[in-house]
């Protein structure tokens, strides 16, 4: 694939997430900018039509970022979005999309390195398995008409 | 409540593939409940089968809406408006809803989005299970509220048989043996005795096996 | 009598009734139905004949007590409620007696989930406690289940399966009860390993002069293997095999094993003899048909009385 620089959305928990992400940039570590980040109050506020939307809108992976077992800052908000990561990542695979560009990731606010290097996995695995296939079929389609 | 599950998404994308236009329609009630064909439901449906033709080259557009319930005729007139722009109805009621979209829509392929199971209870959160076949005369009254038909494996009125384990089906560990439970009940509302009479011969006309059953309500009927 | 059934006879007269099994083939295969009652000939009183045991299709088990008929031997009808309903059963009732069979023993069957049909639809359009009834109707109203006249009536001998041991205990001796409340005239039990609890079940019917309303038949099932038994103890349902039976059976070299199965069962029906309420034994050798004549003569069962048929 020639230069496919894949768009990662990742929904991050504003008390773990989103925390260790600012702590990556405060330590001026690098992450890919492929990762868009979407701060949200608690990683149990993304519902599965979020991740499905996001996909659908061509997002070539998303992931869900929370916080530690046990450490949730609403009990657990974390443990409720991993279940439903499991549960879109089994229909993911059901129409061919691939459940494997959606993950669920725990950490905690002072994990900035974490953070980096989360992005750069989910980056480099994402640009393994190739764009969206929601996007390729139209665009080789719109290639081949012109 | 009627429970249902959505259907594997291969057969759904099958029903659907002649298309372009359809309206997916979602049921407030139960499919709602048990968390099959709610508008949440609808919502997540939408978004995969869109997904699915988008992958093949090929587009879908899907009108999203959920009624109050499909099996009055009163909210499935509420589709009339949609009706005429789309090629096709997804419905993700139950059967009954299904069946109601077709008769009112007679010239409109419709395609059920759920398999349509049973009538139960929530047991706890995600976790439906059958209590109710419908049998048309209600034993529940001499079983101290639980159901030997819809719950023994072999519907026995006089059970347990001797496959009975630890209060556990023989069928399956994960079910429990109905006359177990009745016979506990039976115990906690201190009425064994009523245990010894013997329950007589099923009168299975009351059911399904009558023929499809109709209710008419004279006083109600305009 | 109620009937012509040559069990009746035997438990009327006191002695001790035997009776054993016989599993018709999986195919049209009328020899081997022959062949195995043929083994029990002279050994016991009547031969079961199973219906679609484990829900795996076999031979009707009311064609094979035709051949079994026959063969000058007493077939004991067994049916189940899982295959048929009340039409089909009572057509097969009145079928069977036209050919002479006057036993039978009435049960709910495995569930389809066990044999080779789990797909098929599970009937039960009556249980066994109603289909007891309906056959004493039958045979002392003379009426069909729905009312109508017999012409003819059937005089079964009517029996039921008692499991001592499955759950919950404390309901075993009431659902025997309702068995006889029904109209049960002999019961066979779940062969017994468990010599203490089957003791405790009897003496709970005793207790409530069940004892003398029907006739109860002790399972007897002789263990092959140690592989047997403890298959028997973990994988099937409502069978209670105590520890020390598999440490026997573990203690003997393998060819030692079915001569040590064998006394097993030999020593069970000699207790058994002396528990008040007993009045016969029922030996199930499943696929080992030949071992039974040993077990009945070790047993100190033989001879059979002689009943003209």
């Amino acid at each position: 694939m020639e230069n496919f620089e894949p768009v990662i959305v990742a929904f991050c928990c504003h008390y773990c997430a989103y925390t260790a992400a600012d702590m990556a940039g405060s330590k001026r570590l690098c992450y890919p900018p492929n990762v868009k980040i979407i701060r949200v109050p608690c990683s149990g506020k993304v519902d599965a039509i979020h991740i499905m939307k996001a996909l659908e809108k061509g997002a070539d992976g998303v992931y869900v970022a929370g916080c530690l077992e046990g450490d949730c800052h609403f009990k657990n908000g974390n443990i409720n979005a991993a279940k439903r990561v499991a549960y879109i990542k089994k229909l993911l695979d059901e129409i061919g999309i691939g459940g494997d560009r959606v993950e669920m990731i725990l950490m905690s606010a002072g994990m900035g390195e974490r953070f980096a290097q989360t992005a750069v996995d989910m980056t480099e695995k994402i640009r393994k398995l190739g764009p969206n296939p929601v996007k390729s079929a139209s665009r080789d389609k719109a290639s081949n008409a012109a | 409540m009627i429970t249902a599950e959505r259907k594997p998404m291969e057969e759904l994308i099958e029903y659907l593939r002649p298309y372009h236009r359809i309206l997916l329609v979602g049921c407030n009630e139960c499919v709602t409940v048990c968390s099959a064909g709610g508008r949440k439901e609808v919502g997540i449906l939408s978004s995969a089968l869109q997904m699915a033709f988008m992958k093949e080259g090929k587009t879908l557009e899907v009108k999203e809406m959920t009624l109050e319930r499909q099996c009055d005729p009163e909210y499935v007139e509420e589709l009339v408006n949609e009706i005429d722009q789309v090629e096709a109805v997804m419905s993700m009621a139950c059967g009954c809803g299904v069946q109601e979209i077709a008769r009112r829509f007679k010239t409109k392929p419709v395609f059920p989005a759920v398999n349509t199971e049973f009538m139960g209870a929530s047991e706890r959160q995600g976790v439906w299970a059958e209590r109710c076949q419908g049998c048309g005369e209600c034993v529940l009254g001499l079983t101290g509220g639980i159901c030997p038909i819809a719950r023994c494996s072999k519907r026995l009125l006089n059970g347990p048989c001797g496959g009975s384990t630890n209060g556990k089906c023989e069928v399956d560990p994960d079910i429990d043996c109905a006359w177990q439970l009745i016979w506990d009940r039976l115990k906690a509302l201190g009425i064994e005795d009523r245990y010894e009479e013997n329950i007589a011969a099923k009168d299975w006309r009351t059911g399904r096996g009558g023929g499809p059953r109709k209710i008419i309500r004279e006083d109600l009927v305009k | 009598m109620k009937t012509e059934s040559v069990l009746e006879k035997i438990f009327a007269s006191g002695e001790f009734a035997v009776t054993s099994e016989c599993g018709p083939p999986r195919g049209a295969v009328p020899e081997k139905v022959i062949e195995k009652a043929k083994m029990l000939k002279g050994y016991v009183d009547a031969v079961n004949v199973t219906d679609n045991q484990t829900a795996m299709v076999r031979m009707s088990s009311f064609a094979a007590c035709v051949f079994i008929k026959q063969l000058g031997m007493s077939p004991i009808l067994q049916m189940v409620t899982r295959d048929r309903n009340r039409l089909a059963m009572q057509a097969d009732i009145l079928g069977a007696y036209s050919h002479g069979i006057n036993t039978m023993l009435c049960l709910s069957g495995d569930h389809p989930h066990f044999g080779d049909h789990p797909m098929a639809a599970n009937v039960h359009d009556i249980d066994s406690v109603q289909f007891v009834q309906m056959i004493r109707d039958m045979r002392d109203k003379g009426k069909f289940q729905g009312g109508d006249d017999i012409l003819n009536p059937p005089k079964m001998f009517i029996g039921a399966a008692a499991n001592p041991f499955a759950d919950p205990f404390e309901l075993r001796v009431s659902r025997l009860a309702k068995k006889i409340k029904a109209g049960t005239d002999f019961i066979q039990t779940q062969c017994i390993y468990n010599l203490d609890k089957f003791e405790k079940w009897m003496e709970g019917v005793r207790d409530r002069g069940l004892h003398e309303k029907v006739n109860i038949m002790a399972g007897i099932t002789p263990m092959k293997t140690v592989g047997m038994a403890k298959y028997m103890k973990n994988r099937v349902p409502g069978m209670d095999v105590p520890d020390e039976i598999i440490k026997r059976m573990a203690g003997v070299p393998k060819e030692k094993q079915p001569e040590e199965g064998i006394k097993i069962s030999v020593e069970a029906i000699e207790r058994l003899k002396s528990v008040e309420g007993v009045k016969g034994f029922h030996v199930m050798a499943i696929e080992w048909e030949q071992k039974v004549p040993e077990i009945v003569e070790k047993a100190g069962l033989l001879p059979r009385p002689q009943i003209d048929l």
